[in-house]
């Protein structure tokens, strides 16, 4: 186990670097200058000469890359050029917005897709099945941004139950902050659901053909209590990808979505800092959201294990 | 089993949604939201050039030594009044006593050298540092007097220190304005949740009327969409400039709701590259011009809203002339110019920013370009892109813009500008302007400037940018016209 932590962390490491490298390149390739766009079209140009100064453009561009990070291991993650406040702030204030809001529509997600696909697979081919494949197929089909415009639609335009979008910040109070995640987790759920839902259904009903399932059955087992006590265990890896994949979709990827609900999140300030080409920012949460997913891979690795301890007793 | 789960799941989703039903109605309403669809990058309005920033502090926050009125007049701010020399080089300003800066910081004639100062500095990075060019020194006289001595006369000084740029600062929180604004305005600064709103509070100690909001709140809602939802949703009171005119005609068949249609300062342009061939030859410049049907394009790219115009100067302007007919609507014409320059098979660049002025726009005048037999490469931009590639680089043909600074006719003089006109005649006139402080004399000189970068065919000249606004009908005193990039509340109430 000692030695398949070791490698994994030496592979982490060597992914992270290249990702540094890639990303700061990238960077410096897109075209746009941070200062003329701070500065704008009258700009004066002592004044952008100065700014540029100020904001340490002129710096050769390896030793700009070492700077940085140099600072990110020592958790210095910069300074906006835009916002002109430390980048660690920017992205702390965001990643308290986007990771409940991960957890929360991922929470959702799970919840509806678990007994959604037991019932598939258990009852397979009745009217039950029938329906959650039926549902199931719309849910992926459905973009998420046009089902979020649908939700805003009726709850918060029509019935006026929620805001349109906006986030009050946690110190409004934990009901108030959750309300406003509420619509945004639905929207970011449902597809989510749908597809784990199908998969919960279709690894059940693999696990359920095993002959193990047979031998527990003849044991004198139930159906279903041969499904709970020994299919489930057994389908849910395949789950667990999926789970560990959803996340990581989920945090960089709801950035659609919280345009579509203005919430001030990760994605949008991704968004708003490539347009101002505020590269500090840039880097550092892409960097940040690589090791987010890189760290969630591991972890879902050591899930199958507990999981499965067959993958225990190999790795060893 | 399985059954249970499911309905409790769907039990606890409903009673999520009537946990969380409608907010009881509020009493008198006090504050007001008001949603922008940029986010400014800071909020110090003398360092960056971005108009989110004046959008929120101008006039709220910060007050310079004078201001503009929703007229686009300039009125008197911290300058009470003044006294201008004979020659037009000496400013004598007068400054109201009893004023303090946000942090109880009494505010006086040495706060008012310390911005102008800092502002002129070699150092500075205060984006419109060429307001302040003609200043050769900043002497206080007392207190409450402060004298700024100019190099040369400048005829629109008073106009320059109405800008958000020249507004007054502390020497003591200069520095932190970016993230924590310290003016005199009569509304303090609250908080800022970056990426979603900033919040302001009255100020009670301003030296002036208070205001009659007790909280505004700037929201930032990029996509328009989104704003329109947020609108519909009752969680906007009011949106000045509202990203998609496609959905004004919604908000006006709605009377929960009032459409405020003003014209702005931004001259939309077809901008052209004057020293690149064949553009620099005013021919074929011409023959685009004559190509080009305004009214089209207001209709199809704004829905109708905006006024046509000949040059590049303001409608609302009195100085402004109008001689959208010297450059109207004739495609024969047209191709006539272009035979007379012998040019034939041309296809020209032209790359778009992204406000749909310029991207819908841009599409209109490609059909209407190739009407008369010019093709068209069109390149979507953002706005880096745009500023980089074009501005700086020059590499373009044809681009279409907005230019929203007031008074920017100036712009033409400059040496290196992107669309490379700096024809020195017309710098002779910018001169001459700048030495002028009669009033007649003065428009005459601005209306000579508009005549002849109309008959130089500089850009061809599409429509003055409307301001279109939507905000709750019974919001009163916001800005229907927008003579600088601000959103002043001071004046803004609730109706009873």
């Amino acid at each position: 186990m000692t030695a398949y932590l070791l490698r994994r962390f030496l592979s982490l490491s060597l992914s992270l670097v290249a990702a540094s490298l890639v990303i700061f390149l990238v960077m410096e390739v897109v075209p746009g200058d941070p200062a003329s766009f701070m500065l704008g079209i009258n700009a004066d140009p002592g004044a952008l000469a100065a700014l540029r100064l100020q904001m340490g453009l002129d710096e050769p561009l390896p030793l700009r890359y070492i700077t940085w990070v140099a600072g990110l291991l020592q958790g210095d993650f910069g300074v906006s050029y835009t916002y002109r406040v430390p980048v660690s702030e920017l992205i702390s204030e965001r990643v308290m917005i986007s990771l409940p809001l991960t957890l929360y529509a991922l929470a959702l997600s799970t919840l509806i897709a678990f007994p959604a696909g037991i019932i598939a697979a258990a009852r397979r081919n009745s009217a039950a099945d029938l329906s959650v494949m039926g549902a199931t197929q719309l849910g992926v089909a459905i973009p998420n941004f046009w089902f979020a415009m649908i939700l805003v639609l009726i709850f918060a335009i029509n019935l006026r139950w929620f805001s349109a979008g906006g986030f009050p910040g946690w110190d409004a109070g934990f009901g108030p902050a959750l309300k406003a995640l509420t619509l945004p987790a639905i929207a970011l759920a449902l597809p989510q659901a749908s597809i784990l839902a199908r998969v919960m259904r279709s690894s059940l009903i693999d696990t359920l053909d095993e002959d193990f399932m047979r031998t527990a059955r003849a044991k004198g087992l139930s159906r279903s209590q041969a499904l709970w006590r020994h299919a489930l265990r057994n389908a849910l890896i395949p789950v667990l990808t999926i789970i560990g994949l959803q996340f990581s979709f989920l945090l960089a990827g709801g950035i659609i979505i919280e345009n579509v609900f203005y919430l001030p999140g990760l994605g949008r300030l991704v968004f708003q800092a490539i347009t101002q080409r505020d590269l500090i920012v840039v880097r550092s949460v892409v960097i940040l959201l690589v090791f987010a997913v890189i760290v969630v891979t591991f972890l879902v690795d050591l899930a199958y294990a507990a999981a499965d301890p067959r993958l225990r007793r190999q790795r060893r | 089993m399985t059954r249970t789960a499911i309905t409790a799941t769907a039990a606890s989703i409903l009673a999520l949604g009537l946990a969380f039903g409608p907010a009881p109605a509020l009493a008198a309403k006090t504050s007001a939201s008001i949603g922008m669809q940029l986010e400014p990058p800071n909020l110090d309005p003398t360092g960056g050039a971005a108009a989110a920033i004046d959008e929120v502090v101008y006039a709220n926050v910060f007050e310079g030594l004078t201001r503009f009125g929703a007229d686009g007049s300039i009125l008197p701010a911290l300058a009470e009044s003044w006294e201008i020399s004979e020659d037009g080089l000496t400013y004598t300003f007068k400054l109201r006593t009893g004023v303090t800066f946000h942090d109880g910081s009494g505010f006086d004639a040495e706060d008012v050298k310390f911005s102008l100062d800092r502002a002129r500095a070699d150092e500075s990075t205060n984006a419109q540092k060429a307001l302040f060019a003609d200043i050769a020194s900043v002497e206080v006289v007392d207190p409450a007097t402060i004298k700024v001595t100019l190099s040369q006369p400048n005829g629109s000084f008073l106009f320059n220190m109405a800008w958000g740029d020249a507004v007054i600062v502390a020497p003591e929180t200069a520095a932190d304005n970016a993230a924590k604004p310290v003016g005199t305005g009569p509304f303090t600064f609250a908080e800022w949740v970056k990426g979603d709103r900033v919040d302001l509070a009255r100020n009670p100690a301003y030296w002036g009327e208070p205001v009659k909001l007790e909280t505004v709140t700037f929201k930032f809602i990029s996509d328009p969409t989104a704003a329109f939802a947020a609108m519909m949703a009752g969680d906007l009171d009011a949106y000045p400039a509202f990203p998609a005119p496609e959905n004004l005609v919604q908000f006006e068949a709605d009377p929960r709701f009032a459409v405020i249609i003003g014209s702005s300062e931004g001259e939309t342009i077809l901008a052209m590259n004057n020293k690149k061939a064949p553009l620099d030859n005013i021919l074929v410049r011409q023959a685009i011009t004559h190509a080009i049907d305004r009214q089209a394009i207001i209709d199809g790219a704004m829905f109708g809203y905006g006024t046509p115009i000949g040059t590049h100067f303001a409608p609302h302007n009195p100085a402004y002339l109008d001689l959208t007919a010297q450059s109207a609507y004739d495609p024969e014409k047209s191709k006539a110019l272009l035979e007379e320059a012998g040019v034939s098979d041309l296809t020209l660049s032209l790359k778009l920013p992204p406000p749909s002025y310029a991207r819908r726009g841009g599409e209109i005048i490609a059909a209407q370009l190739r009407e008369v037999g010019i093709d068209t490469e069109i390149t979507n931009v953002e706005w880096a892109q745009w500023l980089e590639d074009v501005f700086k680089g020059k590499n373009f043909d044809l681009t279409v813009i907005s230019h929203t600074e007031p008074m920017d006719i100036g712009i033409y003089g400059r040496d290196d500008y992107y669309f490379q006109y700096a024809d020195p005649d017309f710098q002779a006139i910018m001169a001459d302007l700048a030495n002028a402080s009669d009033p007649d004399k003065r428009t005459e000189l601005m209306q000579a400037a508009q005549q002849k970068i109309a008959d130089d065919y500089v850009n061809a000249y599409l429509f003055q940018l409307p301001r279109t606004g939507v905000a709750d009908a019974k919001l009163k005193g916001l800005w229907p016209n927008s003579p600088t990039q601000a959103n002043d509340m001071t004046g803004v109430y609730w109706e009873e």
